[in-house]
């Protein structure tokens, strides 16, 4: 079984007069750690909000975990872990108590609740801050709070959407060591536009423009694809470059 | 347990509280410490150690967590929307006060009655509207999103609205049957609208509504409302049920992104 499964998707944001921001994307995503990357407007944002279930598919097939996405959405999103690209919080909330009601929200046996809050925020390196309020924090931290909240249900697909934002190199480097261990147990999908991410952290590169999977391989298959005439300060990013350019027709 | 115990200098050191220790040592000494009493005994001279793992020890097992009344709090009350409710029981004191004051002496029409249907739209707004709480995409994809909360958040509004409303009527003297049907229809409405054009959008349209039609010709010429006299009981009956049969009908919509702009 496939944790995620995707065929033909499109997605229609921005109502009557929108576009397709996902256009007839297909995708198989199993354990592991998987980097999405692509330009601005690509459609990742919407793609994971798709697979996060907040947003309806137009058209297409979408399975996650095995089942069909449509009316029961209950079981699954137990098993999801989701951080927005914007993530939202109360400021009045203390470090712990936000990350509690969202268990309570992702319908946690409450007994396991204090537990788990508790280990996800040593996961992130947050134990101490938990009593401290959410409007103390830095953006760093918030996002720590971000990541924190997303797999405090353990989850079996857990949605990373710009994760990396705000965090200083060190921070970035024990997100990747997290990553790379919730991996074995899930899958990861990580929207990022930090390539260097990618190249460190994943086991497998998706490149999307104009709302469709234009590469799936290993990063080592990224770097392959590219030349050194292509743009690019590192292999994996000249690889990007070229796969990128060849289809938009230009670096912008 | 490990074979490793740590050397008598690291114990020595870790006794003193020196700060130079490498932290992977400290975590090391430290762990193997809380597994290894032969160790702790060496650490300080057995009763004394014995004795203060005692009432260490079940500190250590207890993991922090909120009260349990903060926690049932937010399971009913959005915390988005804990500033609206005040404003709502504000605007209620303000209908009272003007009530006494007499601004509309001489007349049958009491401001209460007037802003009864508006305040829980102002709640559910504040509770289901993507403007208002900051977290709305994260919970929107919880599994509990959806009529459940829906519900829980709608009751926790009303628990505020209507105990309000039931003191200012008593105050005032605005019978009870004058304003709970308009009320609840106006709660339910705004949900069941919600659905189709957005929460936030769903609000203003039924605020503007009630202003124009019903709120505004009694401010002008001094009575009361046609709409409120209790002959139309049926049809605020009716309303709240078509209502409620929208709302679980489109009950997918709270669970989207798309219902709350």
């Amino acid at each position: 079984m496939r944790a995620i499964e995707a065929d033909n998707l499109v997605v229609r944001v921005g109502g009557r007069r929108g576009r397709n921001a996902v256009n007839g994307l297909g995708l198989r995503l199993s354990r592991g750690v998987h980097g999405l990357l692509g330009p601005n407007g690509a459609g990742k944002t919407t793609l994971i909000r798709t697979l996060a279930t907040v947003q309806r598919p137009t058209s297409g097939s979408l399975s996650l975990l095995g089942q069909p996405v449509g009316g029961g959405l209950r079981p699954v999103r137990r098993r999801l872990g989701y951080l927005p690209q914007h993530f939202g919080f109360y400021k009045r909330f203390k470090v712990r108590e936000f990350v509690e009601y969202m268990a309570w929200l992702k319908e946690m046996p409450s007994r396991r609740i204090p537990g788990a809050v508790a280990s996800s925020l040593e996961r992130v390196g947050l134990a101490d801050r938990a009593d401290d309020p959410m409007k103390a924090l830095s953006g760093g931290m918030v996002r720590r709070v971000g990541i924190a909240q997303a797999i405090v249900n353990t989850p079996d697909v857990l949605l990373l959407d710009e994760p990396t934002v705000g965090l200083d190199p060190a921070q970035r480097l024990r997100f990747r060591e997290l990553v790379a261990e919730l991996g074995e147990q899930s899958c990861v999908l990580i929207s990022t536009h930090l390539v260097e991410d990618v190249a460190a952290a994943c086991t497998d590169v998706v490149l999307v423009a104009e709302g469709s999977v234009v590469f799936q391989g290993t990063p080592a298959d990224l770097v392959n694809a590219g030349t050194p005439e292509h743009v690019g300060d590192s292999p994996i990013e000249r690889g990007y470059s070229a796969l990128i350019t060849t289809r938009s027709g230009g670096a912008w | 347990m490990t074979a490793h115990h740590p050397t008598d200098q690291s114990l020595r050191r870790y006794e003193r509280g020196d700060d130079d220790i490498p932290a992977d040592e400290l975590w090391a000494v430290e762990s193997h410490l809380e597994n290894c009493a032969p160790c702790r005994a060496r650490l300080v001279p057995d009763p004394v150690a014995t004795a203060v793992w005692a009432e260490l020890q079940p500190a250590l097992d207890r993991t922090p967590q909120m009260p349990r009344a903060r926690r049932r709090w937010n399971g009913w009350f959005s915390p988005a929307a804990a500033p609206w409710l005040a404003m709502v029981v504000l605007v209620t004191a303000a209908a009272v006060a003007l009530d006494r004051l007499g601004l509309m002496a001489g007349e049958r029409v009491s401001v209460v009655l007037l802003v009864a249907p508006l305040l829980p739209v102002l709640g559910v707004a504040a509770s289901w509207s993507r403007a208002l709480d900051p977290a709305h995409e994260l919970v929107s994809a919880t599994p509990r999103a959806g009529l459940p909360l829906v519900f829980r958040r709608t009751a926790a509004v009303l628990a505020v609205v209507v105990p309000g409303l039931s003191l200012a009527g008593l105050v005032t003297g605005v019978g009870f049957t004058l304003w709970l049907l308009p009320c609840l229809a106006f709660t339910v409405g705004t949900l069941a609208l919600g659905t189709l054009v957005g929460i936030t959008r769903a609000a203003l349209a039924l605020t503007a509504a009630w202003a124009t039609a019903i709120a505004g010709p009694p401010l002008l010429f001094q009575r009361t409302p046609l709409l409120l006299d209790t002959a139309l009981t049926p049809l605020w009956l009716a309303l709240l049920a078509a209502g409620l049969v929208v709302v679980v009908l489109r009950r997918m919509a709270f669970t989207r992104l798309e219902t709350n702009l």
